[in-house]
């Protein structure tokens, strides 16, 4: 099957901000490639280049050098622009900045109005929406009565109506309390099982991307580790060095291994954590 | 604090009144408001007195949100009452002290101009407490859209007045969270000569401007995201559909104008 | 005598409005000299009107505040001289830098105090030194900074007025990794350095549990609890019904107790979690 999207030996520099002056290049060649259904962390430290990615992947950005391909289109063909957009959605950091109406439902509707949906269709898919990220009772309110996670839901409901293949979030609940992040978390987990929609979660939270397939880790512009979680995270010390961290469980391990005891480096949740330790101690006991 | 504007502020209910086409809505409260100021006469008051009560009870709106979208312009209020009170002489002196005379005409302008104002607002309330500001601007749009073929960027505009209307409730808190935060620096609002104040106005303004820029420049982001390309080729989700309640509505303004026209000729 | 006391503290908004609301109901609090407390609970627990009423921002609707055991609402006193006392750094405070300068931002406060020239630069340095920021960066533009050197310029304005209370909002909010780190270790760098009290509210257990002396819990407009960290967690199944998510270290020595491996003590942090369980394998007493 055809990949969702591909990037082949990406680059880009924004340019120089004043005369003479180098411009900063953001993306040194990065190649990649996302599939269909694929639930997908991307973890760097401010200024990674991770954002700069994220905005590749539905053409509001197009590469300096290399090429970025979604669905078989090049995002620098100008005439797909609004098929590729609809094919990759963005949910960003501040809820606030991103909801265009005032009452919810109307802003669900805002992406589908500007597609030109007739408006039968529109009132269908706008509920359908509601309904999946949880937010359908909260249709006739304001976007100013909502908390910050409901305002997120929003947001990513008004990209869903859209029908797209793939949510990119930059950030979602960086400015969201607990309970926000796991509604948000909870939502996009859901959407990805059930609805097979592909979720490339950009975010400085371990814990969340913890819970996703893969995980991304760029540094400097260049893709410095893809793989499972239990995998990146059980390089402590090199995540630390990237300005990133561990779940702790992990760390705890790490720490416990270092002293000499045998334990799994893929450790990542308090559970599997208790049940390698309990076995340690038992065995020691014994 | 600033959080108390109510003016201009959707109260979502099911009445008729908030079932009726918007378009109408407005042509309607136009209608009102030259019916309001047709004459110098009482008539024209107590079909605006009608039409508002009317309009109140059909749109199952509390007196209390009227009294409340009044209560910005009470210095307004009181300033032109006491001008039209103390300015306008005419008809028999009721009250006099050295050179301030109360006449007869002046009492009855200044409490005319009163309830006249407070009229206009709760009529004009009463419009943007049953219409939801979006609506209002689909409807705008769709009454200037004529204008189009004159080359008039309607569209842009509504769009325009939409947002203005979204981010009018974040920025009114963004400003209160600016005002406290620069006042725990130490900033001081509240003393010291006019050109004092105004100086201190640019540390909440600055920061206000800056946000505002950030704000606009990531929702134009989002919105090209989710689309948005103008206004060729969009749907609307809420269609402006008029009905009987519609024509129904603006037939029995338009009979209660013309019985103040009528009323006024005979009288005069 | 504690240095901040609230007595029977009441917030109400939008009085007699469909919308009224208690954010703080009747709290009762010391704040000893020189503590670092992290304050916890979820939105709407009534922390930042807390926090607001704890500087004379706002007035409280009842009860009041007492600096030094003198009220600060009582008649005639200084509210102004009370928020150069009680420092308040807001939420997301990089949004209200104003200056053309950070060196003039950071001056703001300490210009309002009325100091001379003098006074305000060696503050400026000093406070722009203690949040990391090299020298040649006072004469740049804010804007011209990072996200978090931003944030540190934002902090160092509250700083450099050297209140002898500072309470900062979630001042990691929306940062890296690194930028939660840098700024929490120089928030404790400080508090060892002057000494003087610091509150800090916060979302995540975990920073709070690394780096504070006393914790204070709120729910729903009230006090839930007022104590030493391994105290507070003691209490996790409460903690975990009001929607406050446990540090996940604790979480993992919860899980060992129910597998039947026990500790005395809390565990809230994973330098310590390791030494016990090294302590409890090598069969010695840990070593803290």
């Amino acid at each position: 099957m055809e990949k969702l999207i591909t990037i082949e030996n990406a680059h880009f520099s924004y340019p120089a901000a004043e005369e003479n002056a180098e411009p900063t290049e953001v993306l040194k060649g990065i190649s990649l490639e996302f599939e269909h259904g694929e639930l997908v962390a991307v973890l760097g430290h401010n200024g990674s280049g991770k954002s700069t990615l994220a905005k590749l992947l539905n053409a509001i950005l197009l590469p300096t050098e290399g090429t970025v391909t979604v669905a078989g289109m090049d995002t620098k063909n100008e005439e797909k622009l609004l098929e590729i957009r609809q094919h990759v959605g963005m949910v960003f950091q501040n809820p606030d900045n991103q909801i265009v109406a005032t009452i919810v439902e109307e802003d669900v509707a805002f992406g589908l109005e500007n597609l030109g949906v007739p408006t039968d269709e529109m009132r269908a898919r706008v509920d359908q929406a509601l309904h999946a990220v949880g937010m359908y009772e909260f249709r006739g309110h304001a976007p100013h009565q909502l908390s910050g996670g409901q305002k997120q839901r929003v947001a990513i409901a008004g990209i869903i109506a859209m029908r797209p293949d793939c949510i990119v979030l930059d950030e979602p609940t960086a400015m969201l309390d607990p309970q926000g992040r796991k509604e948000v978390m909870r939502t996009i987990k859901l959407l990805n099982r059930d609805y097979g929609i592909t979720v490339i979660l950009i975010t400085h939270e371990m814990d969340e991307a913890a819970q996703c397939d893969r995980v991304i880790v760029i540094d400097h512009g260049t893709v410095h580790m893809d793989d499972k979680p239990e995998k990146v995270f059980s390089h402590v010390q090199e995540m630390r060095d990237l300005g990133l961290d561990v779940p702790q469980p992990t760390e705890l391990c790490e720490l416990l291994r270092q002293a000499g005891y045998d334990l799994d480096p893929e450790i990542m949740t308090p559970e599997a954590a208790a049940d390698a330790i309990a076995k340690l101690v038992q065995s020691q006991s014994s | 604090m600033l959080k108390d504007i109510t003016l201009g502020q959707y109260f979502p209910m099911d009445s008729v009144v908030h079932r009726m086409d918007a378009r109408y809505k407005i042509i309607i409260t136009m209608v009102f408001l030259v019916m309001l100021f047709w004459g110098q006469h009482l008539t024209s008051l107590l079909a605006g007195l009608l039409f508002v009560a009317v309009a109140m009870i059909c749109s199952k709106i509390p007196p209390k949100m009227l009294l409340k979208s009044i209560k910005p312009i009470v210095p307004v209020l009181v300033i032109t009452g006491v001008l039209n009170l103390f300015l306008l002489s005419g008809g028999k002196v009721l009250w006099e002290w050295k050179f301030i005379k109360l006449t007869e005409q002046g009492v009855q302008t200044s409490v005319f101009m009163l309830v006249r104002i407070c009229l206009l607002i709760a009529g004009t309330s009463l419009l943007t407490y049953t219409t939801s500001p979006i609506v209002l601007t689909d409807a705008i749009e769709s009454l200037l859209s004529p204008l189009k073929k004159l080359k008039m960027p309607v569209h842009e505009l509504a769009m325009m007045m939409t947002i203005a209307l979204r981010f009018i409730p974040t920025l009114i808190e963004e400003t209160d969270k600016i005002m406290a935060a620069q006042k725990a620096r130490g900033a001081d609002m509240e003393s010291g000569s006019l050109i004092q104040r105004a100086q201190a106005l640019v540390p909440i303004l600055i920061p206000l401007f800056v946000s505002a820029f950030r704000r606009a420049e990531e929702l134009a982001l989002a919105m090209e995201c989710r689309c948005y390309h103008g206004g060729e080729g969009r749907t609307r989700l809420r269609q402006l559909k008029s009905g009987l309640r519609d024509y129904v509505a603006l037939g029995l303004t338009l009979l209660l104008f013309a019985a103040v026209i009528t009323l006024n000729t005979v009288l005069h | 005598m504690p240095i901040l006391e609230a007595k029977d503290l009441t917030y109400t908004y939008s009085i007699g409005s469909p919308f009224e609301k208690t954010a703080v109901d009747h709290i009762n609090l010391q704040i000893e000299q020189g503590e670092f407390v992290g304050i916890i609970g979820h939105t709407g627990s009534g922390k930042s009107t807390l926090m607001q009423m704890m500087n004379g921002l706002l007035k409280p609707t009842s009860g009041t505040v007492l600096l030094d055991g003198k009220d600060i609402w009582e008649k005639g006193a200084d509210r102004r001289a009370v928020r150069f006392q009680v420092g308040l750094v807001f939420q997301y405070p990089e949004y209200q830098l104003f200056e053309e300068t950070v060196y003039k931002d950071i001056a703001f406060g300490p210009k309002n105090m009325g100091l001379d020239e003098k006074e305000i630069d060696r503050r400026v340095r000093e406070t722009a030194e203690a949040v990391g920021l090299r020298e040649e960066l006072l004469e740049k533009a804010p804007y011209a900074l990072s996200g978090g050197q931003k944030r540190r310029v934002a902090i160092a304005g509250v700083m450099a007025m050297e209140p002898r209370v500072l309470i900062l909002d979630e001042p990691t909010a929306g940062l890296d990794p690194k930028g939660r780190t840098k700024i929490l270790s120089q928030l404790r760098e400080y508090h060892k350095r002057t000494g003087c009290t610091v509150m800090l509210v916060s979302h995540s257990m975990e920073d709070v549990a690394k780096y504070v002396s006393k914790l204070l819990v709120l729910s729903h407009a009230k006090v839930v609890c007022y104590d030493t960290p391994a105290n507070v967690f003691a209490r996790g199944d409460e903690l975990e019904q009001m929607g406050l998510a446990l540090p996940q270290i604790t979480r993992v020595f919860r899980l060992l107790r129910e597998r039947g491996i026990t500790f005395p003590e809390e565990v809230y942090t994973v330098p310590f979690g390791a030494e016990l369980l090294r302590a409890k394998l090598e069969g010695r007493a840990p070593q803290c």
